[in-house]
């Protein structure tokens, strides 16, 4: 397979690494189209994503999903310069099925393959330039994002989802991604959806309690910050083990046994009150440690990214601390914070601009791809 | 005519099918193991195409095994073969994946004029289905796919590695006790019954089992 045109790459990204398919273009930095089918309708019965369910559902999706970001972008597969796949992290089974049809486009169209990480993907579509929105001005979402291709040098990301809870060093997207923490167990969006269940909300559990939260008291009850004690903490000098990691399954032991305590009494649960405790909790650790591992690492610039970025507490915290130590925030317009393929085609473009060689197509899915492989070598 | 035909439903296997080459089989490949299918597939039908000198246009139909089988790897084939004649806007057909092991098996001298297909559906479970065959004739499905015990199966010959894993308690042909289905056998079933006019199954995967998911019971007590 010969090396893609350099500029302005016109490339086709593909994911599936949870419950979203989808298939996204871009040209250079430019969104052409961002297609995603959900099969999260059919997880609901369940209270959370369930694997196999995920899977079989991309393998339904894919190619009309293909056939539909192609027919909104009009643009043919001929034309394409470089194809782009989530190769991982993420549900192994799903992954599969992103992996296995991107290998059949690259094999049957000749283009190069890019394995992609999936969670620096999140922050290479912050480099997407802004929409223009219906008054011709680029729209308030967009102007948030990175924009125009261009990296702050010190960046950093904060990536929160019903999959992951990261905090990640930029470097550079396309050779020097670090991971400096991350959640030990739940993801935070689990999270919610647990609680979501306990609370008899629904799914998903992070909308369901971000609305509920806004008539409770949030400081009614509290809820543990979890791996905020010093012995996980340690110090700037002597970092604990889990300094800038979360945990969130103690929390959601937690608010259950609240619950039951109140029901044990035989009162009335005060749901808004928790879901507004809970909430609190949450996003008070996350945007706590997030905003130390940024004065930590000299970073000056956050993306927020992921599908919990849409939490409107979470949006509101972490922009007031940011603001208070001096850090620019960027949040990439909602619809490009959620699992998507143009995220996957944003950074395949930018590693074809730097001149980064494709995969071929023997790699393997790796369900734990580390965020220091941004694509996978040949 | 030249079928490329796939089946991921034990190993990974892809084969060149045409009414002009020597027993129908132009070129294939098949992994021996069960878990690699991502990684092996789509080098294995680059590598047969640039071997036979063929591209997509040259191909006029696609086949791909539906199954049964374990469901990620089956997957892996169908997601390959809808995408490919997708993208070479081709007819794609799909066919029952214990058939290529009844085509052998009709071909072969053990044949019985009834037998059992099995493969493994772990889980100490086979996949099985019973096959009926005359003299000169394609095998004809007279029951199946299901999953079960092996020690629930009807008392027939039982061919195939499902088979072989289980012949304490089934009637397990030796000489076929590992075999798998592969994409070979069936594109060459395939091109048959398209020749004899027979019609062929769409891609929907077999998976005769649901996902594993449970709808939550009550809350249980943290307490
Ligand atoms: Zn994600």
């Amino acid at each position: 397979m010969s090396m893609p045109v350099a500029q302005q790459p016109l490339v086709l990204g593909i994911e599936s690494s949870c419950d979203e398919t989808g298939v996204g273009i871009v040209r250079g930095t430019t969104l052409l189209t961002n297609t995603v089918s959900s099969s999260m309708e059919e997880h609901v019965r369940f209270g959370g994503v369930i694997p196999e369910i995920a899977s079989r559902a991309h393998l339904d999706a894919f190619v009309p999903t293909l056939q539909e970001s192609l027919h909104e972008a009009g643009v043919t597969l001929e034309e394409i310069d470089a194809i782009a796949v989530t190769s991982g992290p993420g549900l192994a089974g799903a992954l599969m099925v992103g992996v296995c049809a991107a290998k059949a486009l690259a094999v049957a169209t000749g283009k190069p393959l890019y394995a992609i990480n999936h969670l620096v993907a999140h922050v290479g579509v912050g480099l997407l330039d802004p929409r223009p929105g219906q008054d011709g001005k680029p729209d308030a979402g967009a102007a948030a994002g990175l924009g125009a291709g261009q990296l702050p040098e010190n960046l950093g990301a904060l990536l929160v989802s019903g999959g992951h809870t990261e905090i990640l060093r930029i470097r550079s997207i396309t050779e020097d991604v670090e991971l400096l923490g991350s959640t030990i167990d739940d993801a935070a969006g689990e999270a919610y959806d647990k609680v979501a269940r306990i609370l008899g909300l629904g799914y998903p559990g992070g909308p369901a309690i971000d609305k509920l939260a806004r008539q409770g008291n949030p400081k009614s009850i509290r809820f543990p910050r979890g791996l905020t004690q010093p012995k996980y903490m340690g110090t700037a000098e002597e970092k604990g083990p889990h300094r800038y990691d979360w945990s969130f399954s103690g929390l959601k032991t937690a608010v259950a046994r609240c619950v039951e305590q109140f029901e044990a009494r035989g009162e009335d649960v005060p749901v808004a009150d928790i879901a507004a405790a809970f909430q609190e909790a949450v996003v008070d650790v996350i945007t706590s440690k997030a905003i130390l591992a940024c004065k930590e690492n000299g970073i000056t610039d956050l993306l927020l990214g992921g599908g919990v970025a849409a939490n409107s507490r979470l949006r509101e915290l972490t922009g007031q601390r940011c603001t208070s130590a001096g850090i620019k925030l960027h949040v990439p317009p909602l619809d490009l914070c959620t699992d998507n393929g143009a995220m996957v085609a944003a950074l395949g473009a930018q590693l074809i601009m730097a001149g980064v060689g494709p995969s071929g197509v023997e790699f393997a899915p790796d369900s734990s791809m580390p965020v220091t492989t941004v694509s996978v070598p040949a | 005519m030249l079928i490329l035909a796939i089946d991921t439903s034990a190993v990974a296997s892809a084969a060149l099918i045409s009414d002009d080459a020597m027993e129908g089989v132009v070129d294939s490949f098949a992994t021996e193991d069960t878990r690699s299918h991502a990684e092996v597939l789509a080098p294995g039908i680059e590598k047969l195409l640039a071997g036979a000198g063929v591209t997509g246009a040259d191909i006029d139909a696609i086949v791909t095994g539906v199954g049964p089988g374990p469901f990620t790897g089956l997957r892996s084939g169908i997601a390959t073969a809808r995408t490919l004649a997708f993208v070479w806007n081709k007819p794609l057909y799909g066919l029952m994946s214990l058939d290529a092991i009844a085509l052998e098996v009709a071909e072969s001298t053990a044949a019985a004029p009834e037998f059992l297909v099995a493969t493994d559906a772990r889980r100490k479970e086979v996949y099985w289905a019973r096959y009926a065959v005359a003299q000169g004739q394609l095998p004809e499905l007279l029951d199946g796919p299901h999953v079960g015990f092996a020690s629930e199966l009807p008392e027939l010959p039982v061919f195939g590695a499902g088979a072989g894993l289980y012949a304490d308690v089934l009637r397990a042909d030796q000489e076929f006790s590992s075999k798998q289905p592969d994409a070979a056998s069936l594109g060459q079933f395939a091109l048959a019954r398209l020749n004899a006019g027979q019609q062929l199954l769409d891609s929907t995967p077999l998976y005769l089992r649901e996902s594993d998911a449970q709808v939550p019971g009550p809350r249980k007590r943290a307490l």
